[in-house]
């Protein structure tokens, strides 16, 4: 495809445009692509995210990828916010690697991850809107030799108010590109927002209801072969030995290829590969790895605790505090290794050629998967031609590129595109899990049952070491830390260490909320622990040390209403309460509604949660985020987890990663507030609010404290 | 070579008796709409009709649907239960990333062709096979009763 430079897209000018036309289109497919790809035409493109052509068509270039969170509905609200357009007047798409273009300013690389979109994009992308918008104006203005502050845009029109004169913006595309890019542009006052905090219709819905919408999974390319995989059932492992004879005699296998550490069945078609994989004997050795099971990784960070950690928070002298206080309260607690189960299947597709290599999937993270293909092919980046699309859903693990890097490895053994599709069982056992995390906490609280002192010391691995190096810094790992760190809860003393254990034994990432997830947990159990030891109201009790956090305090306040907080409930039925504040930036509160049933089943009846992220973009996206990301909460919560034997990974499939089912699903209530602070973070918070609503809620029902994870079998256990 | 009729129209690939319709589908005949999931009928994500039934296609070898009417999410629109459950997920925004929702667009028109008005244990009964790990689950049930409230103001107008 034509590809647009980088110094004509950073200055206005006439650049060519194509790519993946997206979005309500329904006829977007390859065929577009292609007759898009050859179609250049002049267009305004005053930064990287607006191309507009002499037809008028407003082309908005999506740096951020769509894996459900509704990026491709709020990151145009931003855009077309500030360039006076409306939704409807807009096409999507997906843009190409490039860091230097598109980089999330959080991280610096092009990554979508980390409830950061909305956050790191709400003034850039206005910004970017506001650009063009100003230039349009003033060529309108040059045109009509008026001063640029009589005239207005609207609807993709500009406008001469004292003369009723109207210019579309397709009229205007070639003369504003010959404009100076201002360096300076006014945004709007939040009162005049047409877009921004109503709740617009997601743009990528219509493609998603009959069957339309494009995933990686569904590349399809002339002579494309399809190829499924068995990777070292251990991390480590090698292939020692390979019989593929019976493979190769199935009809439709085309090749095997063995790799030092995956077999790949090349094949006509994914049927033909599942049965060439089952017919190959593989041998594997095993490697280091051979042994190890769950216990000895319990084991290993159990030890790592009983050391001091890097202290990542200190105020005043938590442990001098904790050893004079009249009670000390201490806990240990564990969350296990999660699976993402996305309900697309890990895929990427690849054609490597001489000179080129082509590379469609769906990822957070292009930039990674170009050089990742760069490095693997020896080809230069600019050769690396990645293809993204839709993701059938992330929650971090299309963070990683393993995946791509494995399939470029196989298909550089072969002739044409091929299509690497994993089966179910393979994406959970070579997934890339949230770790295991195990943490001491205690607390020193006086004769009136309040808390002096509070310590905290975690053990997992850093995964910014090997992810973000520039982010670890001094041994601290901000994302395992993330919510640890941010305790709002008014206590003199207070001190949080971090004791770096890597394990492994296992691939260990980000999984939807990571850090807070576990420190969500650890914290608002533990509170409520303090609680009960004082014989206090878990809500009252929080709310008396919320002094300091007005926000939190509110969004407190306005579950414990809505949920009916101290109504009776029939036996069997408990609430609980939780609390969340980290660095998204986001205050959640949570009510959960359950019963426990004689042999220990947990069904939860109604969740109730406040949220105050800030200024809001697209209210039912977020709304939408909160019941889904409570969904992905409660099966973790229950029922979430990986173990090990002999290095295996024991779970493959939906039979054995329980997930939530509709006839399980609670009612679920949420309740925004609205105000004009700063976007926090949303895609993850309301995951990491919901473990410990429910384990307090079971403890309420019960007067069983689980502090292990997952619920139901500790209970049980209990 | 097996003769399979789908959305209507005649489809002639050649595929072994015991190849499952969705990579018949998928593979041989570039229907894309219909999912892989679990593959081995836990997640629902292929759910097609089979003369109006929810099936999984990730397990039905083809020969069984030889001769019978298939109906997958690419037709599924040109039904009358079909239309208004995907009209209803778009007007209370059910999708997140959209990859299980042909499955449970399958699910919920099948529902409707059968029971006009259901129950949530109508519902629970036929979408509990359905798996949704964006947790899509409240608007779907929401989005069928405010397709069958369409269906029953429909008739109680005729």
């Amino acid at each position: 495809m034509a590809r647009v430079s980088r110094r004509e897209i950073l200055t206005a000018g006439a650049a060519a445009g194509g790519g993946l036309l997206l979005g309500w289109h329904q006829d977007a497919g390859p065929r577009v692509l292609a007759a898009a790809a050859k179609a250049t035409q002049p267009v305004f493109a005053p930064n990287a995210f607006i191309r507009i052509g002499t037809d008028g068509r407003v082309t908005l270039i999506m740096c951020q990828v769509e894996m459900g969170q509704g990026t491709y509905t709020s990151m145009p609200m931003l855009l077309a916010e500030e360039l006076e357009i409306g939704l409807d007047q807009v096409r999507l798409e997906h843009a190409p690697p490039d860091d230097k273009l598109y980089a999330n300013p959080l991280f610096g690389d092009q990554e979508t991850g980390g409830s950061t979109s909305v956050k790191m994009f709400y003034e850039p992308l206005r910004r970017a809107g506001a650009t063009a918008r100003t230039m349009l104006v003033a060529a309108a203005a040059a045109t009509w030799k008026v001063d640029p502050a009589s005239c207005r845009a609207q609807k993709g029109v500009v406008t001469h108010s004292p003369t009723g004169r109207a210019l579309p913006y397709g009229a205007l595309a070639e003369k504003a590109a010959r404009l100076p890019v201002p360096a300076q542009v006014a945004l709007k006052d939040p009162k005049d927002f047409k877009l921004i905090g109503t709740s617009a219709k997601r743009l990528d819905t219509p493609a998603k209801v009959n069957g339309t919408a494009q995933y990686g999974i569904d590349v399809r390319l002339p002579g494309m072969k399809i190829a499924t995989v068995a990777a070292s059932p251990v991390v480590g492992g090698k292939v020692a030995s390979l019989d593929d004879s019976k493979a190769k005699a199935i009809k439709g296998v085309r090749q095997i290829v063995r790799l030092d550490d995956v077999v790949a069945v090349v094949a006509d078609h994914m049927w033909a590969a599942k049965q060439g994989l089952a017919a190959l004997d593989i041998r594997w050795d095993d490697g280091p790895n051979a042994t190890v099971s769950i216990a000895d990784v319990v084991q290993g960070l159990a030890a790592a605790t009983l050391t001091p950690g890097v202290v990542a928070r200190k105020e005043g002298d938590a442990a001098a505090a904790i050893a004079s206080a009249p009670v000390k309260m201490e806990a240990i607690y564990q969350v296990p290794f999660l699976a993402h189960a996305a309900m697309e299947p890990i895929n990427c597709t690849v054609h490597v050629q001489p000179d080129r290599c082509e590379v469609w999937t769906g990822s957070q993270v292009l930039t990674r998967a170009q050089a990742t293909a760069a490095k693997v092919t020896g080809l230069p980046l600019e050769k690396v031609i990645v293809h993204n699309h839709y993701l059938g859903g992330g929650f971090g693990r299309r963070l990683e590129h393993d995946y791509v890097t494995q399939a470029v490895r196989i298909a550089k053994q072969v002739e044409g595109p091929v299509k690497v599709i994993w089966t179910r069982e393979e994406d959970v056992r070579h997934d890339v899990y949230r770790p295991y995390y195990y943490d001491r906490v205690s607390a020193g609280v006086d004769a009136r049952g309040q808390p002096t002192a509070w310590m905290h010391r975690l053990a997992g691995p850093a995964i910014l070491a090997r992810y973000l190096p520039a982010a670890f810094r001094d041994g601290i790992d901000p994302d395992g830390l993330d919510g640890a760190v941010h305790l709002l809860y008014d206590i003199p003393a207070i001190q949080v260490e971090f004791v770096r254990r890597e394990e492994p034994v296992l691939n260990t990432g980000f999984w939807r909320g990571v850090g807070v997830t576990h420190n969500t947990f650890v914290i608002e159990s533990f509170i409520d622990e303090l609680a009960a030891a004082a014989q206090q109201d878990p809500v009252a009790y929080r709310r008396a040390l919320l002094g300091k956090s007005p926000r939190a305090r509110a969004v407190l306040d306005l579950a414990t209403q809505a949920a009916g907080w101290g109504q009776p409930l029939p036996a069997g039925r408990g609430r609980g309460v939780s609390l969340l504040y980290s660095g998204w930036g986001s205050y959640l509160a949570q009510v959960a509604e359950v019963e426990v049933s004689k042999s220990g089943e947990v069904r939860v009846h109604r969740i109730v949660c406040a949220v105050d992220c800030g200024t809001v973009v697209n209210p039912d996206t977020v709304k939408a985020q909160v019941e889904g990301g409570i969904v992905f909460g409660i099966s973790g919560a229950l029922w979430g987890e990986v173990t090990l034997e002999k290095g295996r990974v024991q779970q493959s499939n939906f039979n054995n990663v329980r997930v939530l089912r509709i006839n399980e699903t609670p009612a679920i209530e949420v309740h925004l507030v609205r105000n004009l602070e700063a976007p926090g973070g949303m895609g993850e918070p309301s995951t990491a609010v919901t473990a410990p609503a429910l384990a307090n809620a079971v403890f309420a029902a019960t007067g069983k404290r689980i502090r292990t994870l997952p619920l139901e079998r500790n209970l049980r256990l209990a | 070579m097996v003769t399979l009729k789908i959305n209507g129209k005649s489809h002639t690939v050649d595929a072994t008796p015991e190849m499952p319709l969705l990579w018949v589908l998928r593979d041989l005949l570039g229907m894309n709409g219909t999912k892989f999931g679990c593959g081995v009928a836990l997640c629902g994500a292929c759910t097609v009709h089979l003369d109006g039934i929810p099936r999984r296609a990730c397990v039905m070898p083809v020969s069984a649907a030889v001769g019978h009417a298939i109906t997958t999410i690419e037709a599924i629109g040109a039904t009358p239960a079909g239309k208004k459950v995907q009209q209803a997920w778009l007007d209370l925004e059910v999708v997140q990333c959209g990859y299980c929702q042909s499955g449970q667009i399958m699910a919920a028109a099948a529902l409707l062709a059968k029971i006009p008005a259901p129950t949530d244990t109508d519902i629970d009964q036929a979408m509990s096979g359905n798996i949704c790990r964006c947790g899509t689950y409240p608007r779907i049930r929401e989005a069928i009763k405010h397709a069958a409230q369409k269906t029953s103001t429909a008739k109680r107008g005729a």
